[in-house]
C-alpha cells in the first residue's frame, strides 16, 4: 500500500470512529434531557429506548472498533517500519465491518432492535440487528489477524530482536480481542441468530447471559490498551522526556491480557443462574487486574515527573507545574488520570462480590463508566487523534489552544455529568429508565441531580462537536507539514532495551495459560447449562 | 487453580524471569509499588473473603431452575400462593412473580429488624428487582427462581422497582413495600393469624 493509500485507509477507520461518536454525543444529550422529564413534549420511551440503544452500540462498537483498527494499523506500520500485510484483506475487513454497521444501524434507528448494547433476550431484535453486530466483529477479526501476522512476520525477519513496545501491546489486544469477542459470538451465533429466525424456538436466558459476561469485562480491556499504548508510548515523549520502565510494561500488558479475561462474572454476582464460588472467584480476579492499572499510573506518572524535574520543577510537587500543560498528549494524560483516579474508586464499589448489590444496576453504574471509558479512554483517543492528524493529513492542526478547550470542556463536562449520576445511584435511581414516575417521596430527591446532568451532557456535548470541528478543518485548510515533522515517535526507554526473554516477547505461553483460565472459570458454568434440565425463553417483543 | 495464589506468584515470577536474563530492569522504587498496590488488593480481597465467610454477606446465586411459562401451573408461583406468609418458625417468606410490569402482589407488609426470604421468579422477560435504600437486589432471569434474604432496618414505605430494561413500560414497573416496626407486626399477627 502506497503511503497516501494508507492515509486513506487509516482516516476511514478514524473518521468512521469519530463520525460514529458525535452522533451518538448528540443521543446523549437528547438522553439526559428526556430522562429528567422536565420537557413533557420530548417524552417517547420507544424513542429513548431506540436511542439509548444506538447510543451505546455506536460508543461501545463503532467508536472503539473502528478507533482501534486504525489506530492499531498504524502503531503496526509505524513502529515495524513496515508496509500493512495483505492491504486487499485489510480494506476486506474493514468493508465487512462497515456493511455490519450500517445493517445494524438502520435496524436500531428504525426501533426495531431496542434491546440495548447487551442484546438482552428473550427480548428480540430484528435478525438484522444480530447479522449486523456479527459482521461488524467479523470485520474487526480480519484486522486482529493481520496485527498477529506482521507480529509473527517481524519477529522471523529479526531474530532475537525485541519487539517494539507499541506493536508488543497492539498484538496483544489483537489477541485480547479474538479471545473476548468469541463469547458474544457464540450467543449470537448458535442462540440469537437461530431463534430470531425460527430455526429454535426457545433460548436459554441463563446461557446468554453467561455467554455474554465473558466478553462484557475483557471488551473494555480491548477499548482501554490503545489508551495505554498512547500513555506508555507517546506521552512521555510529548512530556519530553522518557518511559521510566520499559520491561515492566511489557509485563503489565501480559497481565492485562491474561487476567482481564477469566473475570466477567461479576456482571453477574446478583444472577441467579451462576453460583457463588464462581462469582467469588472472578470477584477475586477481578481485584487482581487492578495490578497492571496500578503500574501503569507508576510508570506514567514517574516517566511525566522526571520531565517536569528536567524541565525545572522542584520540590515535592513543583513538577507539576512544570509538565507542558499545553500540549494535547500531556494534557490528556493528566485529564485521564484523574478520572481514572475517581472511577477507579467507583469500580472498587462494583467490583465487590457483595456490596455491589447497593449500586448494581443502578445509576451509580453508567455514572461510572461514563467516567472511566467515556472519560480515561476516550479522552485519550482524542489525543492520538490530534498527535496523528498530521501524520495522516499532511496538515497541521488548525489551532493549538482548541484542542486544549476542546480537553478540558471534555474534562469538567464529564464532571458535572458522572458526579449527579452515581449520587443518584446511591439514592436508588435505577439505570435504563426513560422517566422518573415512582409515586415515592424519594424520588424527589432526584432533580436537582437531573438539572446537573443536563448540564454537563450540554458541556459534552459541544466539547464533542468542538472535536470534530477541530479534526475536519485541520484537514481542509490546516498549514501542509513535511512528512518529516509529522513522523509519528515513540518514547524512548530511561534503561536501555536490551533483548527481553521469551516469554516478554511473544504470546504462545500466555495463550496457553488463559486458555486454562477460561477452562478453569467458565468451563463448568456453561457446562452446566447442558448437564442440569434449564427451561428456555421463547421471543418477546418490548 | 486458585487466583488467590497468582497475587504472591507474581513478584517472584519477575524474579524468575531477571534470572532468565540478566538485562530485565525493574526500578527499586517500582518493586515497592508494586508490594503496596498487592498489599492493596490483599487488603479490599481479604475484607471480600471475611464478610462472606464470617458474616455470611453473599450476592444470590442458588441455581433453581423453574418454567417461567408455567409458573401458574407450578406450586409455589400460583397466584393462590403469593405475597406474604409468616411459617411455623417465625420466620417471613415472600413470594412474588415479577411480570410486566409490576411484582405480583403490587403491595406487601413486612416487619423491619427480622430476616425475610424473597423468592421471586419471571412470567416473561429479563427484570430486576430493587428497594432503593436496603440490601434487596436481585436479578429476575426468565427460567430461574432468584433467592434474596435480608433485613430492613428500619420501619418505612418503600417503593421496590425494577431497574432492569424490560420493555417500554420498564418505567412504569414498581410495587411498594411497607416495612412495619416489630411491635405492630406482632400486633396485627395475632389479629390475622399467620398471615
Amino acid at each position: 500500500m502506497a503511503d497516501k493509500d494508507f492515509r486513506v485507509f487509516v482516516l476511514s477507520h478514524f473518521w468512521l470512529a469519530f463520525g460514529a461518536f458525535g452522533l451518538a454525543c448528540v443521543m446523549g444529550f437528547y438522553q439526559v434531557l428526556e430522562r429528567s422529564g422536565f420537557i413533557e413534549a420530548i417524552q417517547s420511551p420507544q424513542v429513548y429506548f431506540a436511542s439509548v440503544s444506538t447510543h451505546g452500540v455506536l460508543m461501545g462498537f463503532v467508536l472503539t472498533t473502528f478507533f482501534i483498527m486504525g489506530f492499531g494499523y498504524l502503531v503496526a506500520t509505524t513502529s515495524l517500519k513496515m508496509p500493512i500485510w495483505n492491504p486487499k484483506l485489510a480494506w476486506a475487513g474493514f468493508g465487512i465491518a462497515v456493511f455490519g454497521t450500517v445493517m445494524a444501524a438502520i435496524q436500531l434507528l428504525l426501533g426495531k432492535a431496542s434491546v440495548l448494547y447487551t442484546f438482552y433476550p428473550p427480548v428480540q431484535a430484528s435478525v438484522f440487528f444480530y447479522l449486523g453486530a456479527t459482521l461488524l466483529v467479523v470485520g474487526s477479526w480480519f484486522w486482529a489477524a493481520i496485527m498477529v501476522v506482521m507480529f509473527v512476520q517481524w519477529k522471523k525477519a529479526h531474530p532475537g530482536e525485541t519487539v517494539p513496545l507499541p506493536m508488543f501491546a497492539n498484538t496483544a489486544n489483537a489477541m485480547l480481542w479474538l479471545w473476548t469477542s468469541a463469547g458474544v459470538a457464540m450467543e449470537v451465533v448458535f442462540q440469537l441468530v437461530p431463534w430470531t429466525l425460527g430455526w429454535i424456538d426457545t433460548v436459554d436466558v441463563g446461557l446468554a447471559r453467561t455467554l455474554f459476561s465473558w466478553t462484557l469485562h475483557p471488551i473494555v480491556y480491548f477499548w482501554l490498551i490503545p489508551a495505554y499504548i498512547a500513555l506508555y508510548c507517546l506521552v512521555p515523549q510529548a512530556a519530553g522526556g522518557k518511559l521510566f520502565s520499559h520491561d515492566l510494561a511489557r509485563i503489565a500488558f501480559i497481565l492485562l491480557l491474561v487476567f482481564g479475561l477469566p473475570i466477567g462474572f461479576h456482571h453477574l454476582y446478583m444472577d441467579p443462574e451462576q453460583g457463588k464460588g464462581f462469582k467469588m472467584i472472578h470477584g477475586i480476579g477481578t481485584f487482581l487486574v487492578a495490578l497492571p492499572t496500578l503500574m501503569t499510573g507508576f510508570t506514567v506518572i514517574a516517566s511525566l515527573e522526571k520531565a517536569g524535574r528536567d524541565a525545572g520543577g522542584q520540590g515535592l510537587f513543583g513538577w507539576i507545574g512544570t509538565l507542558r500543560w499545553s500540549n494535547p498528549m500531556v494534557l490528556s494524560a493528566i485529564l485521564a488520570f484523574l478520572m481514572l483516579i475517581a472511577g477507579g474508586f467507583g469500580g472498587i464499589v462494583n467490583a465487590s462480590y457483595a456490596m455491589n448489590a447497593m449500586v448494581h444496576n443502578t445509576a451509580w453504574v453508567p455514572g461510572h463508566f461514563h467516567l472511566i471509558f467515556g472519560g480515561t479512554t476516550v479522552i485519550m483517543y482524542f489525543a492520538v487523534a490530534y498527535a496523528v492528524w498530521p501524520r495522516l493529513t499532511g496538515k497541521a492542526l488548525i489551532s493549538g489552544s482548541l484542542p486544549l478547550v476542546q480537553l478540558w470542556s471534555w474534562f469538567i463536562g464529564m464532571i458535572i455529568l458522572s458526579t449527579p449520576w452515581h449520587i443518584l445511584g446511591l439514592l436508588g435511581q435505577p439505570r435504563r429508565i426513560s422517566s422518573v414516575v415512582y409515586n415515592s417521596l424519594l424520588t424527589l430527591a432526584w432533580d436537582p441531580y437531573e438539572l446537573a446532568m443536563i448540564i454537563g451532557g450540554a458541556v459534552l456535548l459541544g466539547s464533542a462537536m468542538l472535536f470534530l470541528h477541530i479534526l475536519a478543518k485541520s484537514q481542509k485548510r490546516g498549514e501542509p507539514v513535511t512528512e518529516q515533522a509529522a513522523e509519528i515517535h515513540y518514547a524512548e526507554s530511561e534503561h536501555p532495551v536490551v533483548r527481553m526473554p521469551a516469554l516478554l516477547n511473544g504470546f504462545g505461553f500466555w495463550n496457553l495459560v488463559i486458555l486454562a483460565l477460561m477452562l478453569a472459570n467458565f468451563g463448568y458454568p456453561i457446562l452446566q447449562f447442558f448437564l442440569i434440565k434449564t427451561y428456555g425463553s421463547t421471543g418477546w417483543g418490548y | 487453580m486458585s487466583n488467590d495464589d497468582n497475587q504472591h506468584d507474581f513478584p517472584d515470577e519477575a524474579h524468575a524471569l531477571k534470572g532468565s536474563s540478566d538485562h530485565l530492569h525493574i526500578d527499586p522504587l517500582e518493586k515497592k509499588w508494586i508490594y503496596v498496590a498487592l498489599g492493596l488488593i490483599g487488603v479490599f480481597v481479604a475484607t471480600i473473603l471475611y464478610t462472606a465467610f464470617a458474616k455470611h454477606v453473599h450476592p444470590p446465586g442458588e441455581m433453581e431452575t423453574i418454567d417461567s411459562a408455567r409458573l401458574h401451573l407450578s406450586e409455589e408461583f400460583a397466584e393462590d400462593n403469593l405475597g406474604v406468609v409468616t411459617q411455623a418458625d417465625g420466620s417471613v417468606k415472600v413470594t412474588l412473580v415479577a411480570a410486566r410490569y409490576g411484582f405480583y402482589p403490587r403491595e406487601i407488609r413486612i416487619p423491619a429488624g427480622q430476616p425475610i426470604t424473597f423468592r421471586i421468579a419471571s412470567a416473561d422477560v429479563l427484570h430486576g428487582i430493587h428497594v432503593p435504600m436496603t440490601n434487596m437486589a436481585t436479578m429476575v432471569v426468565p427460567g430461574y427462581v432468584s433467592t434474596v434474604t435480608t433485613t430492613f432496618p428500619k420501619p418505612g414505605e418503600y417503593p421496590m422497582l425494577c431497574n432492569e430494561y424490560c420493555g417500554m413500560g420498564h418505567d412504569h414497573m414498581w410495587s411498594k413495600v411497607t416495612v412495619v416496626s416489630r411491635e405492630s407486626w406482632q400486633a396485627g399477627n395475632t389479629q390475622t393469624q399467620g398471615r
